[in-house]
């Protein structure tokens, strides 16, 4: 994991555990991998979180949410700080992360990054069919509804279905 | 103060580039590429986003993200003359993107090395980006080049329209130069070979390499755009961009 915990900040943790990102309501702001640092001290917090797409409009929402529940849990001040090093990578996402998303019907970023590279006309990543579990699947769209996914189709169910690309 | 306008001239390039991109939603050719337009927008508007905000903490007199983005006058603005172009039809759109991804590339590349830490977080981050805005952009060059007869032509009509936008990415304005001698930004100079090797193989793979080699030769270099003189296009993108804030300043939703 990335953060150390201490009798102070584990109840912070604990109240980020339920922090929704918007966009994908079954992921926590912790198995997005997006918080890096919480500091405590007496009643105030600092919670320091990292952008997943520079473009990410879920951001503001994000921070505003951490805010508003940290608050609601007595702490004040509470203050949100963006930080962009390192770059955040979908590594950081929790197995927990990958399993709920998996089962929201989003197919869940491969262990390898497999986007970072300038090899024109790839061969389609391998990606498992979320709702049959297909590896007889194709890429429709290297963009998706959001910065975050691309646009796959399962050749078996013929589901159309999201896939949170490696990044 | 050089280096208010060096993140400032960053901030523009993607600005214009993702305001540009961005006439295209709801209109692509077809949907999956609308879709990636537009969010090749998002991350260029996301990447201008954290270059005025770097920008105006270090100016430090009350500027924000907004007073640079839909204050600010022409004379202000110094994005380079490709990014404020009209975007034509698909060809000369992906076109564009392939030769400023590529630029953007090679130059961030070499900024997130740089001594100023902000702009190479920034520069890291958004590199993830473009490596994708590149791939995909290369893809649709050769895609279109070497495809029907028509895309070939439209192909063949984009180089002709915008190759003498792209000389001015390389030479270097004032605050570029001095942001190169304190170790923040590369020497421009050195991505250009860099760059064009890599137009060259595109162009190969796209049939388009005997057309573009004769444009070349033929074909002045526009600049002024980073010095803040501008194309006749560049009030139209403004008088769009700015008009909530001009007709209704300070005005939040």
């Amino acid at each position: 994991m990335l953060h150390s915990t201490d009798i102070a900040t584990q109840p912070v943790w604990t109240i980020l555990e339920n922090v929704m990102d918007p966009e994908v309501p079954v992921l926590s702001v912790l198995d997005l991998g997006i918080v890096r640092q919480v500091s405590v001290n007496g009643n105030e917090v600092q919670v320091t979180i990292t952008p997943t797409y520079t473009g990410c409009p879920a951001m503001d929402t994000i921070k505003a949410s951490i805010q508003m529940e940290l608050l609601a849990a007595g702490y004040s001040p509470v203050s949100v700080k963006q930080v962009l090093s390192p770059a955040w990578t979908t590594d950081w996402m929790s197995e927990e992360g990958k399993r709920k998303l998996k089962e929201y019907g989003i197919a869940p970023p491969n262990p390898k990054q497999q986007v970072c590279h300038q090899h024109l006309f790839a061969v389609d990543e391998g990606v498992q069919c979320p709702h049959c579990q297909s590896w007889h699947t194709r890429r429709i769209s290297e963009f998706g509804s959001t910065a975050c996914k691309a646009l796959y189709q399962c050749n078996d169910c013929k589901e159309p279905f999201d896939y949170f690309k490696c990044h | 103060m050089f280096l208010v306008n060096y993140t400032l001239h960053l901030a523009d390039d993607t600005l214009l580039l993702g305001h540009r991109n961005s006439e295209w939603c709801g209109h692509g050719p077809v949907l999956e590429q609308d879709i990636a337009i537009t969010n090749i927008s998002l991350d260029l508007i996301g990447q201008a986003r954290n270059f005025y905000q770097y920008a105006a903490l270090l100016k430090n007199d009350g500027s924000t993200e907004d007073t640079f983005a839909y204050t600010r006058d022409i004379r202000e603005f110094k994005n380079c003359l490709l990014t404020e172009l009209p975007n034509g039809d698909w060809a000369q759109t992906i076109l564009r993107q392939f030769l400023f991804s590529n630029y953007q590339y090679l130059l961030y590349e070499q900024l997130q090395h740089g001594h100023d830490q902000q702009l190479a977080a920034i520069a890291a981050k958004a590199l993830k980006e473009v490596t994708y805005h590149l791939r995909w952009s290369s893809e649709w060059v050769i895609r279109l080049g070497d495809g029907t007869e028509e895309s070939h032509r439209r192909m063949e009509q984009a180089i002709a329209e915008i190759w003498g936008y792209t000389g001015e990415m390389f030479i270097p304005a004032s605050y570029e130069l001095e942001a190169n001698t304190n170790g923040i930004a590369p020497d421009l100079k050195t991505l250009e070979a860099p760059w064009l090797q890599k137009v060259n193989e595109i162009f190969t793979a796209a049939s388009l390499s005997a057309f573009a080699k004769a444009t070349a030769d033929k074909t002045y270099m526009h600049k002024g755009g980073k010095q803040g003189n501008h194309t006749e296009y560049m009030g139209y993108v403004l008088a769009e961009l700015q008009f909530m804030q001009r007709a209704y300043p300070g005005a939040e939703w």
